[in-house]
This record gives structure tokens, sequence and C-alpha cells, in this order.
């Protein structure tokens, strides 16, 4: 129990005192989870489009498909994308096993899924006389496409939160592609997993916490892009 | 949404090129022992004052660091499973195998020891552990103590306990299964150095002590070894030399035997 109140303290110590490794991680996690997150938005926003836009055959299939990939493990998708990393797999001559773009594409494979399933449910509760209408104004496709997205920006901004939340917390990625690189690719959870390893339990719930400071910034910073973006 | 393209492409140049820019490296894959203890945060910064080249290393139990080598991910091994590591380079995997160090293992139960096994060998100790169903956690993780483990068991002439009650086999590092067997009150197998780690994290009160050592059977011997370059064409073998020929080195071998946690050894340097 003890541990708990000293975490909280080493917390505030590591932060304060400007700890390397700590500052290593923390390093480590916001550039993974910021490639991946734009990397989620810029592909799995306009997938979404398209998946709750237009009706197509085989359009359900697709949906259940984006939907149980929510449902994967971490260390299964990090199983999955090593396959493919590893020197002897098909994309190991791009030697990124063991990086941190190599852990933002597993953790792109992990953030899409909510992205696309979160913007098509976000595009299909839209009014459908939106896109008559824009269509009636003369709006070509991309007009219609942009406004779309623009209607259902507070929706897809939810699903970026969500997907980033679960970027920013998984381990199973970050542990089998960047393999808890000490200044390279140790990223904070790796680092909390390393120190309960070792017995080292505060230390253990300090980095928990460094985590929450991280992602209070990041959601700081999102809001307020959303209010300058609203004025 | 250009903007945010081009910022995209420009941070994975710029991660891309410091990658490009930063000097020599040896990525290895060793045993969590290694890495658990804090002996490899000791040496990393010494072999880069000695040699320049800086040491990457993943820990991960043997089972897992051996197959990063076959699947050539990493440059070189430091790992501790004797009999594994010659099968790996009668495979063609691996080549130049060196003896590094060695420390023991030691097997700890409560202090009650209510299998009534303190100061027996291995094998006895393991006999009536097992007579007594008196509890063991095991690492269950195919790691270099587990292995370990798991040759006792058949040189004490038992089959491996699998599915008894009384046969916990965790799945986790070393200290994880230590917690697990202090919380139950039971047995476990755990090398000296992690031992002693152990200890400095509970200062206050232990909840387990050594019952058995000293037995020629828990001998614990740690070796490096080279990813073959025939195997791995694309490793990065003049580095893996280079690492393993400054372990063997008098100054980094005095390293390892000046590496102490309460003021005890964790390993013991034996090079030839």
């Amino acid at each position: 129990m003890d541990y708990l109140a000293e975490g909280v303290v080493k917390a505030l110590y590591l932060l304060l005192h400007g700890n390397a490794e700590t500052y290593s991680a923390m390093g480590a996690t916001v550039s993974a989870s910021t490639l991946s997150i734009l990397a989620s938005l810029i592909l799995g926003a306009p997938l979404g489009f398209l998946l709750g836009h237009y009706d197509f055959p085989g359009r359900r299939a697709v949906r259940s498909f984006t939907d149980t990939m929510l449902c994967v493990p971490t260390v299964v998708i990090g199983l999955l994308v090593y396959a493919f990393l590893t020197r002897h797999g098909p994309l190991g001559s791009l030697g990124l096993l063991f990086t941190i773009p190599g852990i933002a594409l597993g953790q792109t494979v992990l953030g899409l899924p909510i992205v696309v399933a979160m913007t098509a449910t976000a595009v299909e509760g839209l009014d459908e006389r939106l896109s008559h209408t824009l269509m009636t104004l003369g709006a070509n496709r991309k007009q219609i496409f942009l406004t779309t997205l623009s209607e259902a920006r507070f929706a897809i901004a939810l699903a970026a939160v969500a997907a980033y939340g679960r970027i920013v917390s998984e381990i199973g990625i970050s542990m089998m592609i960047g393999g808890n690189i000490k200044w390279h690719t140790r990223t904070i959870t790796t680092a909390i997993a390393l120190e309960t390893g070792k017995g080292e339990f505060a230390m253990g719930i300090a980095l928990g916490l460094v985590l929450l400071v991280v992602a209070f910034g990041v959601n700081l910073l999102t809001s307020m892009l959303r209010r300058r973006a609203g004025k | 949404m250009k903007q945010v393209i081009a910022g995209l492409t420009l941070a994975l140049m710029l991660l891309m090129t410091t990658a490009a820019l930063a000097g020599d490296t040896v990525m290895m894959a060793t045993t969590t022992s290694t890495d658990n203890t804090g002996l490899l945060d000791y040496l990393a910064p010494i072999f880069q004052a000695d040699t320049g080249v800086e040491l990457k290393w993943t820990a991960v139990g043997t089972g897992k660091a051996l197959a990063m080598g076959e699947n050539c991910d990493v440059d070189v091994l430091m790992v501790h499973a004797p009999d594994s590591e010659i099968k790996f380079v009668d495979a063609g995997f691996g080549e130049d195998r060196r003896l590094v160090m060695y420390n023991d293992f030691v097997i700890v139960g409560p202090e009650a020891d209510p299998a009534k096994v303190k100061g027996m060998t291995a094998a006895n100790a393991l006999k009536a552990i097992a007579a007594a169903k008196a509890g063991f956690a095991s690492r269950g993780d195919n790691s270099g103590t587990n292995k370990k483990e798991l040759s006792l068991w058949a040189g004490a002439g038992i089959a491996t306990p699998i599915k008894v009650e009384w046969y916990v086999e965790t799945g986790q590092g070393m200290i994880a299964t230590l917690n697990v067997a202090g919380e139950k009150g039971i047995y476990s197998m755990t090398d000296r150095g992690t031992w002693i780690k152990f200890e400095s994290t509970h200062p206050d009160s232990m909840p387990l002590v050594i019952i058995s050592e000293g037995d020629e059977a828990l001998f614990n011997q740690y070796s490096v070894m080279a990813v073959a370059p025939a195997h791995c064409p694309a490793v990065n073998n003049a580095m893996a030399l280079k690492y393993m020929d400054w372990i063997v080195t008098p100054a980094a071998q005095k390293a390892i035997a000046d590496f102490k946690l309460l003021g005890k050894p964790l390993f013991i340097p034996n090079a030839k």
C-alpha cells in the first residue's frame, strides 16, 4: 500500500527534476503516438466517410470487419506487425524493427479501425437531406466530402480522442516492435512494465502518473485547437 | 490537410536521419536477469567510453532472445541456457560462443519451511517439495531460469509437474514470480543476482528466505555469442565482435566483479 503514496511523490520528483530517463520515455511515447494518431486520422477519416456515406455491396461485411478489429489484442497486433518487420519478413529491409516509426506503424493498425468505425457512424447519423441539399446547390464530390466531414467534425474529434487514448496506453505493440530499448524505444508504458518487473512498484505508479500528465497536455492542446477552429 | 501531411513526412524524415546519424551501435537480445539487476545500465556507458560503440539491448526470456537471433533481428546474444545455446550454434544460427560470467541459482521459500527442506541438495529439496505438495512458483516462460528449473525436476527423477494444484506457472519475469511465491508462501527458484535485487526492494520484511544453495547442479553460466553472418547477412558482425571482444577483457571482467548490490557481487566473471 505504501508504494501508492510513494509513487505520487516520485512522479512529482521525476517531472520537476527533469529526470533524463523519464523525459526520454515521454519523448518516445509522444513521438510514436503523434505519428500514429496522425496516420490513423489521415487514412481513417476518408475511409470512414466512404463507409458511412456510400452504399455498396459488401458494406455491412466491411462494417462488421472494422467493428471486430476494434477488439484485436495489442499483443496480437504486435506479433502480426513483427512478422512483417523482422529482417526475415517482407518489410525487413526497411529496418523499422526496434524503431519509433515501427511502433507507430503498429499503433496505426490499432488506431485506424477506431477512427474508421466512429467516423462511419457519425456520417451515417447525419441528416440524409444534407447531401441532397449539397447536390442541389451544385456541390461537386470533393465539396460534399469536405462539408460532410466538417458537419461530423465533433464526432471525428471524439474518435481521435478515443483512438489516442488506446494508442498512448497500449503496451503490447511497443514492447514487441520497440523492444523497450533504453534511450530509443523505451516508452512510458514499457518502462512501467520494466519497473514492475524489477519490483520497483512505486516507480511504476510514478510513471503511470507521468503518462496521465502527458495525456492531459494533449487533451488540453486539442481542446484549445478545437476552440480556435470553432471561432 | 496538406500541411499535416507535410508535417508528418518531415517528422518521419527527421526520425530516420537521427537514426542514420547515430554512431556505431550494436543490437543485443539478452535475458531479463541482466537487465532487471541493473548490470547493463552499468556496463553500457563503460563499453561506450572504451570503444565509442553504443550498446542497445532488448531484455526478454532466453527462449525469445534465441528466436530473435534466429530471425536476424539482433547482432549479438547474451543468455544463460548452455544446452539451448549449443543447439543454436550447431543449427548454424550463432557462432563464436564465449563464457562471460556466472552466478548460481538458489531455491527460496517461506521462513516456516513447510516441506522441511532447508539445507538439502537441490534434487532432494525438489523431491521433498513435490512429496509434500508444498507449493512451487515456476517462471513457466521458457526462459533460461525456467529451462534450468525443468532440468532440475528431471534430474530429481520427477516428471514435470503440470496441471497440479501446488505447481504455479506465472509466465512472468523473475521478480514478479518471486512476488507470487512470497504472497502465496510457497517455494521458487531464482538466480542469485535477481535474488539480491529482490532483497534490496524489501528492506523491511523479506517474505522469502534461501532454502537451498551451493549445490553444483545450481551453477548458472552466462555466455555471449554472435548471430552467424552466414545465416543472417544483414547483421552487424563487426560490432558484435567488438562487444564480445570487449566483455572478455580484464577491465570489463573487473567491472562485472565490481558490480554490487547491498555489498554483494551479483555476477562472477569467468571469461577464459
